[in-house]
């Protein structure tokens, strides 16, 4: 039996510590208001530095997880530890602020976390050289492309300056060929940040691609099933036999969590 | 990561940026002001055009349909008595400052009907029907209150106005997508700061089409208000000069009066609204480059 902490129902905060994992999660469940708990005793720990990876069909609390990382909501039982502050957050859509500019999005991001007018200009400049938008700082938003978006996003999501950030299918929304480009950046981004990574996609290749580690949840409630560690040395390609023999071996397992809510069994 | 790969992969970015990026040629202005401006200058002088030939077809006396040419004769006489001019400067100063006062009312009142679920809900039915409501219901109540002075007109004006700019902001803020405000959360933004930076300005466009009509509301309010209470005391207006035309059966005169009416409310529409309302959608890529 595993031990369940418990936490003051609705009270519980995201506590914020200074060693061990990054982020941690003990027994967390989470149910919104009477209805059947979306997760259910979920731990997890991601290492300093960690690209971990969470996979789970639809109905398996996936967002509702990265929520309780990023303090949007409490978990009703169980805790929630992050190191070093509040964590950054992508969502699926860019979501950046259409009346600003590319460089005015990420300058906004700066400026709520307190930094003076010549540093924030300095600094988003920087992080747009970062994911490679440096001349693209005066478009408006409408004026990019799906791809040059979602860069403008992670560079927002870096200028709050966390060492962790929860990516919630950042990607799903790409067509193949962009999003093929964004993993490879991604990559490339958190090795030259020393980011922790949390990534929530229903995708098993690209959980494979970029993980350090892939998690397996079930599907109501969210439970941890499996845990596969990813062996493969970086530059990986979605595309190699490495790769693709790891990702059939989790489709399978995702399968039979799947089947089970056929009513067959 | 090789440097051999990051270049590799900066060109393959590079390439990707230009093929989607779409590319936007440059109209130069004059032709889109061109392009917006003969349309309607067409057809309004073919209506001219039309008025005239009813005119020479001698269906009603002339006492009742005036030519285009008697309209435009009584409009110059008006002129030259410098009527005109004083009419046109009291009606104008008087809705400008009018809807001035109901942004000051109608904006603080439209925030908080629109963000305090309690106060929405006992306002905001009351709110949405004083817009159905034809102000000028309320000039006899008005003036048996203030008599016939300035504060007449006014009371008239706010009615009209202030309910058309508070539900535009109450649109304006029901129109922000949720994720703007949890986008806005996780980048740390609370109160004040998240009303500021991500509330606000989200619910612009919303907004500034509740101040388009509702500088509409205010017009058509104030031209009843002075039709309908002319006294000296209250000096000269658009309207009170419509009504002097009707009582000397002036029809040339009482046309003459619609126009004015008709003008300056399209040309403050197009000189103010208008402008305003294409700079905020297209900042926000919500309206095409052109016309």
């Amino acid at each position: 039996m595993m031990s369940v902490l418990q936490g003051e129902r609705g009270a519980s905060q995201v506590q914020v510590v200074t060693a061990g994992p990054a982020v941690s999660l003990r027994g967390v469940t989470k149910r919104f208001g009477t209805a059947p708990n979306v997760l259910e005793d979920v731990s997890l720990e991601v290492a300093e530095g960690e690209f971990l990876c969470i996979l789970g069909a639809s109905g398996c609390g996936k967002s509702t997880l990265l929520g309780l990382v990023a303090d949007l909501d409490q978990p009703t039982s169980g805790s929630v530890e992050v190191r070093g502050g509040k964590p950054s957050l992508m969502f699926q859509e860019p979501a950046l602020f259409p009346w600003l500019t590319a460089r005015e999005n990420v300058e906004l991001a700066l400026r709520l976390t307190g930094a003076g007018k010549k540093e924030r200009r300095a600094r988003a400049c920087d992080l747009l050289a970062l994911v490679r938008l440096k001349d693209a700082g005066d478009k408006r938003v409408h004026e990019l492309s799906g791809g040059m978006r979602q860069r403008v996003a992670m560079a927002r999501s870096l200028a709050q300056d966390s060492h962790v950030l929860l990516m919630d299918e950042p990607f799903a929304a790409l067509d193949a060929i962009t999003r093929d480009v964004l993993h490879e950046e991604l990559v490339r981004i958190r090795e030259s940040q020393k980011l922790t990574v949390l990534f929530v996609t229903h995708n098993v290749r690209e959980a494979v691609r970029l993980g350090d580690r892939v998690v397996l949840l079930s599907s109501r409630p969210g439970r941890v099933v499996q845990q596969y560690a990813v062996d493969i040395g970086q530059p990986r390609r979605i595309e190699s036999p490495e790769v693709s023999h790891l990702s059939v071996a989790i489709t399978e397992d995702l399968r039979t969590e799947i089947r089970r809510h056929g009513g067959h069994s | 990561m090789t440097v051999q790969a990051t270049d590799d992969l900066a060109e393959l970015e590079a390439g990707l940026d230009a093929l989607e990026t779409e590319r936007t040629q440059k109209t130069s202005r004059v032709r889109v002001w061109w392009a917006a401006t003969w349309p309607p200058l067409l057809f309004v002088g073919a209506l001219i055009g039309f008025w005239q030939l009813v005119f020479n077809a001698h269906l009603q006396p002339s006492y009742r349909f005036p030519s285009p040419g008697q309209t435009l004769t009584s409009l110059r006489d008006e002129w030259d008595s410098g009527d005109l001019q004083k009419a046109v400067w009291n009606s104008v100063r008087r809705g400008g400052l009018g809807f001035l006062a109901s942004l000051a009312i109608g904006t603080p009142l439209g925030l908080l009907v629109g963000r305090v679920k309690s106060v929405r809900r006992a306002v905001g039915p009351i709110l949405s029907g004083l817009q159905s409501l034809p102000s000028v219901a309320w000039v006899p109540a008005a003036v048996l209150w203030f008599g016939t002075s300035d504060k007449t007109i006014y009371f008239v004006v706010l009615l009209g106005a202030v309910p058309s700019i508070a539900n535009g902001m109450i649109s304006g803020l029901d129109q922000v997508p949720p994720l703007f405000l949890r986008v806005g959360r996780v980048l740390g933004a609370r109160g004040l700061a998240s009303a500021r930076h991500v509330l606000l300005p989200a619910a612009l466009p919303g907004y500034v089409g509740g101040l388009r009509q509702g500088w509409a509301f205010s017009w058509r309010s104030l031209m009843a208000a002075e039709l309908i209470s002319r006294t000296p005391e209250l000096g000269l207006g658009v309207g009170q000069l419509l009504d002097q035309s009707r009582e000397a059966s002036d029809i040339a005169g009482v046309i003459a009066g619609i126009f004015t009416i008709l003008v300056i409310g399209i040309a403050i529409e197009l000189c103010l609204f208008a402008p305003l309302e294409r700079r905020v959608l297209r900042r926000r890529g919500l309206l095409a480059a052109t016309v």
